[in-house]
């Protein structure tokens, strides 16, 4: 994790030659991005798993139970298996188009994490502009779906793309427009400063309680980002066969897979982030630190308290989107997009006025 | 000799015989302007078996085995109507016993079939959970199935003149209990579908009949009756023994994909009550007891009246079909099933025409998916409820 500047200078008085001392620098860029994507995957592989289990518990049977105990190491076998298979490449398709579909998507999302704070320096970038970022980067994602869907020569999966690519565009706006009312609320863009913002007085200073309108708006426009039933048209297995993935086998078809659940884990941590309180204890007038009366080793203790705080409120957010998705049918693409331009854009508009005019109020 | 660029073509979509969701090999050549449809053609053919000219050359007790591959979710149907058919031209008598387990059999396989309907139906939609509750329900029933016939699917049972045997020991007991557990069971399929919002957009006003072109196209069974027209064939034939019992016949008006909804889920929950009346007023009662007020043989025992028997006489695998010609008909979950019998003095038939209820009501389906979008194709033919067995033959 990122480090004030201050503590590399004192640790970095070990090492006398210039060339030592940028090699080191350059290593502790490496090192919390390395560490971060890991936790990432770990928590793609949990998700996995967790869908798998609680799908299973919703229709009354048992989920994986043999690879490994409890089935945890389901997800890894699956993509060991999809590694091995044979790598296709449509005939007639734009085969540069295909091949970099996918990686578009992923890599978009997984810039989107640089912005996640787990603590209060626990944070890869703390830009000013933090969770606009998210947004403006998300946005790519939906062209590499339209490359995937054109590129793959086949009709079903053009009019996957397209229905992917339109109902990403027409849930961004709500989205965006929650996200604002947060920051006027917060009086910054910056995550972190979204979260201190709610650290005053445990749970009841969420923004939750602040913004309800703007948390369910904003828990439907990403559920409809990530395109998980109920609004995963564009991979409807029955309409579309399998819509803009129809084509991909093996890794390429990993990577959508991957995509898929980054999405959906920085989706919920970003409802965590901005909604729910982040890294704060959430119980009100209780510090972790006195608590168990350590007071040396708070730093770390505290923002390890911090990370498991941040991760269950996020799995609890994952719980209620997989429930969701296993209960719900789902919706038809103009229903689809009525729902997103004339019902959620209006109430996200509305939310925001109300938002600016309490704080005009308030000030 | 430049094409104007905004020149729109239509694109022409194959939802092939090969289908990720369960409805058999039915190919649909679809039209598409954008996500709108413009026409539907449908193509058969891909279950072909040449079931009515087996039956030229099969006996009825031969043949029994073959029906109930026409419609695999609804077996006791075909069969019922296989032997109805001869029985009718012979006039042979059934037993009341007999026909009060026929009954039985029959609405309990009408509750299998519609609810391997309503499965496939929802994951149409898009929710895949209740695929698994009622393949929780349908093994219950295959396991009545079982102990009764001996199988679970493609049961022999049906024979001309009454059933192939009686039902075992402790099966009322074990139908009751059937009933009432899923009495709860559409409680719950009430609760989680009926209201639910995303579910009503899906299905409310998509794909309308009214009742004219219901009548005009031919339709039968829930399509019908959810058009508004109170017809069937339990009441208007009376056949078995359906008049002493009382239940209602199951309707809606408005012709939609809500209203052959409601109507097969009203029709599942008066099949429970029809089983549940058949089960208390069977001549007899439970086998157990029959069997017993049997055994005192001495006196010309009352209980061994023809109405207490399970089937008639025996009838001979040499059963002669004379030369008449006869059409049956029977009310089955998807529609009116018929067969048109033209006997021939000898044991085969000389025709054997099947009308088969899934295939005259698929001829509607190019009319009601234009105009609609893509995804409104399969909620509607979800709806009409077919199956390719019986479609193709």
């Amino acid at each position: 994790m990122i480090i004030d500047t201050t503590e590399v200078q004192t640790i970095n008085s070990f090492p006398t030659s210039e060339s030592l001392k940028e090699v080191y620098g350059l290593i502790w860029i490496f090192v919390p991005i390395l560490t971060l994507i890991i936790g990432i995957t770990i928590g793609v592989l949990v998700i996995v798993w967790l869908e798998r289990e609680i799908s299973a518990a919703i229709q009354q049977r048992i989920g994986p139970e043999y690879a490994g105990p409890f089935g945890i190491l389901q997800a890894l076998a699956d993509g060991t298996k999809l590694l091995f298979k044979e790598d296709l490449l449509p005939s007639r398709g734009d085969a540069r188009l295909f091949s970099i579909g996918p990686s578009i998507v992923v890599i978009s999302i997984l810039l989107s994490y640089l912005v996640i704070p787990f603590g209060y320096r626990l944070v890869l970038a703390d830009l000013s502009i933090g969770v606009s970022l998210w947004i403006a980067i998300s946005s790519i994602a939906p062209i590499g779906l339209l490359m995937s869907g054109y590129g793959s020569n086949n009709k079903y999966s053009f009019s996957g793309g397209l229905r992917a690519v339109a109902q990403s565009i027409s849930y961004e706006i709500p989205l965006t427009l929650c996200v604002l009312s947060i920051s006027l609320l917060s009086n910054s863009s910056s995550t972190v400063d979204i979260v201190e913002a709610q650290s005053k007085y445990g749970f009841l200073g969420w923004n939750l309680w602040r913004q309800p309108i703007g948390f369910i708006v904003f828990i439907v426009s990403s559920l409809a980002e990530c395109e998980r039933l109920p609004f995963d048209l564009p991979e409807a297995e029955e309409e579309l066969v399998a819509g803009y993935q129809t084509e991909y086998s093996g890794i390429r078809f990993g990577l959508f897979y991957l995509a898929s659940y980054l999405n959906l884990l920085v989706s919920s941590l970003f409802v965590t982030v901005l909604y729910l309180g982040g890294w704060n204890f959430s119980i009100p007038y209780i510090s972790v630190p006195e608590l168990f009366g350590i007071k040396k080793i708070a730093g770390v203790f505290g923002m390890t308290i911090g990370i498991f705080i941040t991760l269950a409120k996020a799995y609890l957010f994952l719980f209620i989107s997989i429930t969701t998705r296993w209960t719900l049918p789902r919706m038809r693409m103009d229903q689809l997009l009525n729902l997103g331009w004339k019902f959620l854009l209006p109430i996200s508009l509305g939310n925001l006025l109300l938002t600016t005019s309490s704080q005009l109020v308030s000030l | 000799m430049t094409v104007s660029a905004t020149k729109k073509d239509f694109m022409i979509v194959n939802m092939g015989p090969h289908h990720p969701s369960m409805h058999g090999v039915l190919r649909l050549i679809v039209t598409l302007d954008g996500e709108d449809v413009i026409d539907c053609e449908p193509i058969l053919g891909y279950l072909h078996r040449g079931m009515e000219k087996i039956a030229e050359n099969r006996t009825i007790i031969q043949y029994l085995p073959y029906v109930t591959r026409w419609d695999y979710l609804a077996t006791m149907f075909t069969e019922a109507i296989t032997v109805n058919a001869p029985e009718q031209l012979e006039n042979v008598q059934v037993p009341k016993r007999a026909s009060y387990i026929r009954v039985i059999m029959l609405e309990l396989s009408r509750i299998a079939s519609h609810l391997l309907w309503l499965g496939p139906f929802m994951a149409d939609i898009g929710a895949q959970t209740p695929f698994f509750y009622i393949l929780r329900e349908r093994e219950l029933i295959y396991d009545l199935f079982e102990a009764a016939t001996g199988m679970r699917m493609m049961h022999n049972y049906f024979r001309i003149g009454g059933v192939a045997a009686d039902l075992p020991y402790g099966w009322i007991d074990k139908c009751l209990d059937f009933c009432d557990y899923f009495l709860a069971g559409i409680a719950e399929y009430q609760k989680l579908i009926t209201r639910n919002p995303i579910f009503l957009e899906r299905v409310e006003g998509v794909g309308i009949i009214g009742g004219e072109e219901a009548i005009n196209w031919g339709l039968s069974g829930p399509m019908l009756r959810a058009s508004g027209i109170q017809w069937d064939l339990r009441q208007i034939d009376n056949y078995e023994c359906y008049n002493e019992f009382d239940w209602e016949v199951q309707w809606q008006k408005e012709g939609d994909s809500l209203a052959r909804y409601l109507v097969r889920i009203g029709e599942m929950r008066e099949s429970i009550k029809i089983i549940q009346q058949a089960l208390e007023g069977i001549p007899g009662g439970p086998y157990e007891n029959l069997e017993v007020r049997r055994f005192d043989r001495a006196k010309n025992s009352e209980w061994n009246a023809f109405e207490y028997k399970f089937i008639s006489k025996k009838p001979s695998p040499n059963f002669e079909l004379s030369k008449q010609e006869l059409y049956v008909r029977v009310e089955a979950p998807k529609g009116e099933l018929g067969i048109f019998l033209i006997g021939d003095n000898s044991v085969f038939p000389w025709r054997w025409k099947i009308r088969p209820p899934g295939f005259i009501n698929l001829q509607i389906l190019p009319q009601l998916v234009k105009r609609m979008k893509l995804a409104d194709i399969m909620t509607i033919l979800g709806s009409i409820d077919i199956i390719m067995g019986e479609v193709d033959r």
